[in-house]
């Protein structure tokens, strides 16, 4: 009897731990498991990213409705190219929205804003692998500063 | 000259230790390992070493938690940043304070018993008679105990992040009125599996396996005296918490540090 005891408790402490293991995966890093849902990509090139970086939110409206999959250089033209992973459940964005990047808050990560455009006959949707014409960069800081400084000067 | 030769046999005496905990290593884990019958007694040994440690490593989790999420909570909101209070609090939980802790908690729980416990057969002569009988304690004393030592301190790691979690749920939402969707929420977002929990993971059962190793090699290798007994449990957690810490810095470089 004294056996079955220790099974029982080592039986609750899997239990247990298993149950720590699945609060871990599904409340606390949910978002990053449910990658393989259905998604497009779509691309935009800015002039310049900021702090944008990789998995950083794609939000229309303040909801998030996909992620940024990969920053790269074009070669061509020297600007950077951001590829954006967008939820399938999203699919009807015209042709003529923008996207610009963004700054949660003050202090807060930088994230890609996009501004659906109107829906005119004759504009399609954006579909896997398109890019969007219109964009708007990252403010930077520094930049507005130095602009901030010179018109100061010149008044 | 008196100086060289002490540095030569402190050299000597060090690498000699290391190579007795490796033969007792691979005596234990490799050689004749018979599965089978190594599974009851490392179930009787996961209770002592695992199951024992619970408490205090649920007590300490809730606790860190809810101090965490305080400490947090008075910093972040000068910024009004009090949402990322789930975020701080899960990254360090799962990263760093949940491995290490519990390793340490676990270096002073379990490893000591475990030195005191193999310095005390060896001490009264259990070693061996066992060998007398024929029966290699390594295959029957050690192997168990060192198999439930890396089982167990992972188990505790996880269940230690959890409740902290849970307990910086507690404090930063029940009592201090964050928004509980923006703890979890911004939690989800930030919190990756692979990079942040399975790295902690890794990072348990690299400490399991050194603090296991340390406090058994400890008690296999005491001095059969009570004074040796006393040394060796001292030394155990002394080395294996030096151990701990610095291994930290090095698998936190290695995980975290280059992106």
């Amino acid at each position: 009897m004294k056996s079955r005891k220790v099974e029982l408790l080592v039986g609750v402490f899997v239990a247990l731990t298993i149950a720590a293991g699945l609060m871990l995966a599904l409340k606390v890093a949910s978002q990053s498991m449910s990658n393989s849902e259905d998604s497009y990509v779509l691309y935009a090139k800015f002039d310049n990213i900021g702090g944008l970086k990789v998995r950083s939110a794609v939000k229309v409206g303040g909801v998030t409705v996909g992620r940024v999959d990969s920053i790269t250089l074009s070669n061509s033209d020297f600007t950077p190219l951001v590829a954006m992973s967008i939820s399938s459940k999203f699919d009807q964005f015209p042709e003529t929205s923008s996207v610009s990047i963004l700054t949660s808050g003050l202090l807060g990560e930088q994230y890609v804003g996009l501004q659906p455009g109107f829906v005119i006959d004759g504009i399609e949707n954006l579909a896997q692998g398109d890019y969007i014409e219109d964009t708007k960069s990252a403010l930077v800081l520094e930049d507005l500063i130095g602009q901030f400084l010179f018109s100061s000067n010149d008044g | 000259m008196n100086w060289f030769i002490n540095l030569g046999e402190n050299t000597l005496n060090r690498l000699e230790m290391l190579g007795r905990a490796t033969l007792m290593l691979f005596g234990a884990v490799i050689a004749k390992s018979q599965p089978l019958k190594l599974i009851p007694l490392t179930i009787k040994q996961v209770y002592v070493v695992g199951v024992q440690s619970l408490l205090i490593v649920v007590v300490s989790g809730l606790f860190i938690g809810m101090v965490m999420a305080l400490q947090g909570y008075t910093i972040l909101v000068g910024y009004g940043a009090e949402g990322s209070l789930g975020p701080m609090v899960a990254l360090s939980l799962l990263r760093e304070l949940g491995p290490v802790v519990t390793a340490l908690l676990f270096a002073g729980r379990a490893g000591s018993a475990l030195t005191a416990e193999i310095g005390l057969m060896k001490a009264t002569e259990q070693l061996s008679s066992l060998e007398m009988m024929a029966v290699d304690p390594l295959r029957r004393i050690i192997a168990p105990r060192l198999w439930a030592g890396i089982i167990s301190m992972p188990m505790l790691a996880l269940i230690f992040s959890a409740v902290g979690i849970l307990g910086g749920h507690l404090v930063g939402v029940d009592w201090l009125g964050v928004d509980s969707g923006s703890y979890w929420s911004i939690m989800q977002s930030t919190v990756d599996w692979n990079k942040d929990v399975v790295n902690g993971i890794i990072k348990s059962v690299v400490f399991a396996f050194v603090i296991t190793w340390i406090a058994i090699f400890k008690g296999y290798d005491s001095t059969p005296t009570s004074e040796g007994i006393s040394k060796a449990t001292t030394e155990t957690v002394v080395f294996s918490s030096l151990a701990v810490l610095g291994l930290d810095f090095i698998l936190t470089a290695l995980m975290f540090g280059i992106e």
